[in-house]
Parts: C-alpha cells; structure tokens; sequence
C-alpha cells in the first residue's frame, strides 16, 4: 500500500469512529425516509418542485425530489459538518503534531484527509439517492419515471439516470467541503470553518435568487446542483453537466490548493 | 549513516511578532549524551524543539538532526529521531493499541509483535484494548514513550517528560529514560527540574528568555561552583580550628552555634576526615544549597525554578 493509501484508510477509520459522522450519515439516510413516511400519510405534495407531480408514481422520483430540498441547506450543513472539522478537530486535539511527527511528509497527510473528506461526501449524496429509491420503492413501486420534458422512461433507465444524477449533484457538494477543508485549514477552529462553509454554500444560494444576479448565476456554486436536469430532459441536455463539471473543479481546486499550501508551512504549535 | 551529530543548531530565532522566544540558540548534542535542556517555564525549550521536530518554521538560523534540516528534508530529516513536544497526544476515541496501529502505519510497516513489546516496556499492556480518553496524564506520557520506541529511534527528543507525575510515575520515567540511554539512545530532555537534570544527563544547556547561557559538561559546571555548607558540631570552636587548618576552605564562621564555610567537593571530604582525626564530633554537614540550583538561578535571575530538590545531607 502507498504511503496515502496508508493515511487515507486511517482518516476513514478516524471518522467512522467519531459521532459527527453518524450524525451527518444517519440524517442523509432518515431524511428520504420521513420524506416517504409523511407522504404515505397525508395528501398533497411538492407539487412545485421538478418531478414533485410524480412522487407517488414511482420510487424513482423520490430520490430526485429530495435532492432539491436537501441542496439548499441540508447536505451543505451534514458535508460541512466533517470537512469543516477534518484538520482543525486535529489541531484542537493536539494529535496534528503526533502525526507530523511520523515518516509521512504533511502534503500526503493533506492528501489522505482530503480524499477522506470526499469520500464522505460521495457516500452522503449515494446513501441519500439509494435509500429514497428503496423507501419509495416500497411505498409507491419500482415503475417508469416521467422525464422533465413530459416522456416516459423506463425503470432500468430510470435507475443509470439516478446514478448519474447522483455523481453530478456530488460535485458542488464538494466544492462546499473543499472549502470547508481550507477554512479548517486556516482557522484550526472546527466550529467556525463548520458555521463557514455553510455560510459560504447559503450566499451561493442567496446571490443566486437575489434580483440583477442573472448573468453571474449559471456561473454560481448553488445552481451546480440543478445541473442533473440536463439528465432528465429528452433528448439529454448535457451543457448544464458540462458546466458542473468545469465549475466544480474550480470550486473544488482553488480552495484545495490554497489550503495545501497553507497546511505545508503553517507552524503546528500551541493546542 | 553520516558521521553528523544527533543535533545541531546554529543561530536558531524564532520570533513572534515583538517575543523572542527563541533568541540564537546555538545547540550541540553528541552521540551517546543525555543532554538536560534546562530553563525556567516559558524559557524557549518547547519552541525549540517544535523546531527541531519540523512543526515550526525558525525565524533565522537552522536545525539539523544527524545532519538533516527538517525544513529542507521534511519528514525524512526525522529517520531515526522520535520524541513529544509538550504533552503527548493522541485520539481520544481510539484505544491505545489502536492510536500506537495507527501512528505505525504512519511509518514505515512494524510487526504487531513489536507494537505489543512497546506496550509491554511501558507496562501499558493490560490498559491498551482501552480508549485513550480515559487514560490518567501518566498513561498518556508513557504511551507518548510508547509511540516513540514505535520507531527505533537513534534519537529520543523528550520534553518535559515527567511533568504532571506522582512521584511513583516521575520515578518510572526517568528509570525509562536511563534504561534507554543504557540501549544507547541519545537523549535530549527538556526540563525545568534542576535535580532531574543533575540525575540523568551527562551534559546540560541552560536556556533563558531564548538565549543560552551555559552549554557544556555537567560535571565541569558543578566544579565551578564554590559551593557553602554548614557544620554542626558538638565543640563548634574546636571544629572551626581544624576548618581553618583545613586546605581548600575558605570564609569559615560562626553563627548560632553553626560553622559556616565554602569549599569544593574534594576538600569537603577531607574536612570529615579531618574532623575525625581531631576527634571532634559533628551531627550534621548540610550542603546550604544544592550547587547546581545556586548555579541556574544565578544564571536565570532566579526565574520561576522549582526547589523541591531535598536540602539536606545528613551525615
């Protein structure tokens, strides 16, 4: 095993031992699932919402809708939650300068800790997707999802569509821990790069439905995570997925980058 | 391995905006030494081992262990060198076997053999399937001990590793501490302890506020000491006529039925002999302070010391 490999798997093991973890985890997974159990309950439903009509027709819809509610602040907070602490909860404990003073150089501690973050993130938008597909699978069957533009789609399709959707949608999402990575980084204070990165993923919002934005809005990190509807229309509509993808490594490197940097030089001292 | 010594440093600053917290520290420790970093509280030790251990960068100057400077060579330039700066750390929410697990595979692969000798030889073993959370602030140290011998170190950077102990503890870390030296690791220990430095180290630094302000063998700084004692005897004015015969003891005086007098160690121990010889009896021979404290707080303006040292010598 490489020497990140090494790092990665103990962050992983860091983090499956910690509650804030299972905090976000289990809110990623409960979250679809009250979503089903209020519906199965009482009538009406997001009827407003892109696919909200069609929430009782398929298990398929269920994931897509979820991902709408849970993109404006939800996952925000729950990806915020691990990437905001992943360096500074170190720097608080006092253990960064017990594994600094190891055989690993700190660029592939960085590097374990930030594919850590990622896969946190992955696993959440995944966990989330699959788990509203079972719940409301159940409830309302495995059956054909109406697309965006009206057409039908088989369930099969349905399903690699949901996929895709899921791995676009992630992509913002970690711009937001990216950013919560640097923030950790440079403040060593967990509650504050937390409180930070969801401050930075609610102006993105906020700048996006704010009057005279139009022009700057395609370009903004929120709007990233419509970008999955490109899916959904017929024929395919693949310029908002395009966009996502080059905009993402934007919003994922930049903040990445300054955050490696800081965390080679910076002095560890003090507790 | 190269020939270069276990620690090196050259006009080592580091500034934080105004303090100076360390102040050209000049440090050379040779193969083989037990090398006591000693100061006052706040006197610039932890700073400069934060340097020497690559956590921080110095202001000017540089540092290198066994010729490597951790700011050029990064983590390599810590091959062979092990240690803890202020209290060792670990993962509150891991067991200690599992923190020692992981902070190995943060080197280069050992043998889970070899973690379970490590706890053994801090007899942390019965302990080591618990968290660390719940470890005492000695378990913690000798798991910070632990952790260190992880890696074989031909260089033990410790500071201030009796800190915080009872008695019992503080006795089991410097036995540890003279058992590995015995294995021949260089050692380099900080503290503020006067007579935990006279016990274990052959050589001593004495650092305040950042600057050095002696370096060199331990038994040469106690033999420029002209150290005071005190006698007690049952014919004070019979005794002092045999001090004032005696070679090498100077200022003799009375006071409160006490002879006050300054000599050097050798000449002490002709004076018992001496006494003897004239047969008067003495109750007691009390060094008046220990010599290396009168020594450090002459060199640290009498800066936060601790004088729990014991005072006496009863004879």
């Amino acid at each position: 095993m490489t020497a990140v490999a090494r790092v990665y798997r103990w962050e992983i093991a860091k983090l499956l031992a910690q509650k804030r973890t299972y905090l976000g985890l289990g809110t990623a997974i409960a979250v679809p699932i009250i979503f089903v159990v209020v519906l199965v309950l009482h009538s009406g439903g997001p009827n407003d919402v892109p696919l909200g009509r069609y929430i009782r027709d398929t298990g398929l819809a269920v994931p897509f809708v979820v991902l709408f509610f849970m993109s404006i602040w939800g996952l925000p907070l729950i990806t915020a939650l691990v990437a905001g602490d992943i360096v500074a909860s170190e720097t608080h404990n006092g253990t960064l300068k017990t594994i600094l003073t190891r055989s690993r150089e700190r660029g592939q501690v960085f590097a374990g800790k930030t594919l850590a973050t990622a896969t946190y993130t992955l696993v959440l938008v995944f966990a989330m997707g699959l788990v509203g597909l079972v719940a409301g699978s159940i409830a309302w069957g495995f059956h054909p999802l109406t697309s965006l533009s009206g057409t039908k789609v088989s369930a099969g399709h349905g399903l690699v569509l949901l996929l895709a959707s899921l791995a676009v949608y992630a992509l913002p999402l970690a711009g937001i821990a990216a950013f919560g990575v640097l923030l950790s980084t440079v403040t060593r204070n967990s509650a504050a790069s937390v409180v930070g990165a969801l401050m930075w993923a609610l102006l993105m919002q906020l700048l996006g439905v704010l009057p005279g934005t139009e022009s700057i809005r395609p370009y903004l990190l929120g709007t990233q995570f419509e970008a999955w509807h490109g899916f959904l229309r017929t024929p395919a509509d693949f310029a908002p997925v395009t966009r996502a993808l080059w905009l993402s490594a934007l919003y994922i490197g930049i903040p990445l980058i300054g955050a490696y940097l800081v965390f080679l030089r910076r002095d560890v001292a003090g507790e | 391995m190269s020939d270069a010594p276990p620690v090196e440093t050259r006009g080592l600053v580091k500034r934080y905006g105004e303090i100076v917290a360390v102040d050209h520290v000049d440090l050379s420790v040779e193969r083989g030494d037990v090398f006591g970093y000693l100061g006052p509280n706040g006197a610039g030790k932890t700073t400069s081992l934060r340097i020497l251990l690559g956590l921080i960068r110095p202001t000017a100057g540089w540092a290198r262990l066994f010729g490597r400077d951790p700011l050029i060579d990064g983590a390599k330039a810590l091959e062979g060198v092990a240690g803890f700066v202020e209290a060792p750390r670990f993962y509150p929410y891991l067991s200690g076997r599992r923190n020692l697990r992981l902070l190995a595979d943060y080197d280069e692969p050992v043998s889970r053999i070899r973690i379970e000798e490590v706890l053994e030889l801090v007899e942390l073993r019965e302990r080591a399937k618990d968290k660390v959370g719940g470890y005492s602030h000695g378990m913690r140290q000798r798991l910070g001990i632990a952790a260190a011998l992880l890696r074989q170190p031909r260089l033990l950077l410790l500071d201030e590793p009796t800190t915080g102990l009872d008695p019992a503890g503080m006795r089991d870390m410097r036995e540890l501490v003279r058992r590995l030296a015995g294995e021949g690791i260089t050692i380099l220990l900080s503290s503020h302890l006067l007579y935990e430095v006279e016990d274990l180290c052959n050589r001593v630094a004495i650092i305040r506020r950042g600057g050095i302000v002696y370096q060199g063998a331990l038994r040469d700084l106690l033999a420029t000491a002209a150290s005071r004692y005190r006698l007690r005897a049952l014919e004070p004015e019979r005794a002092r006529t045999v001090l004032l015969a005696q070679r090498g003891v100077a200022d003799v005086r009375l006071a409160d039925s006490e002879l006050h007098f300054s000599a050097d160690e050798e000449a002490v121990a002709c004076v018992t002999v001496a006494l003897g010889q004239a047969r008067v009896a003495f109750t007691a021979l009390i060094p008046e302070t220990a010599s290396l404290e009168e020594l450090f707080l002459g060199m640290t303006d009498g800066e936060s010391s601790d004088h729990d040292r014991p005072a006496a010598v009863a004879v």
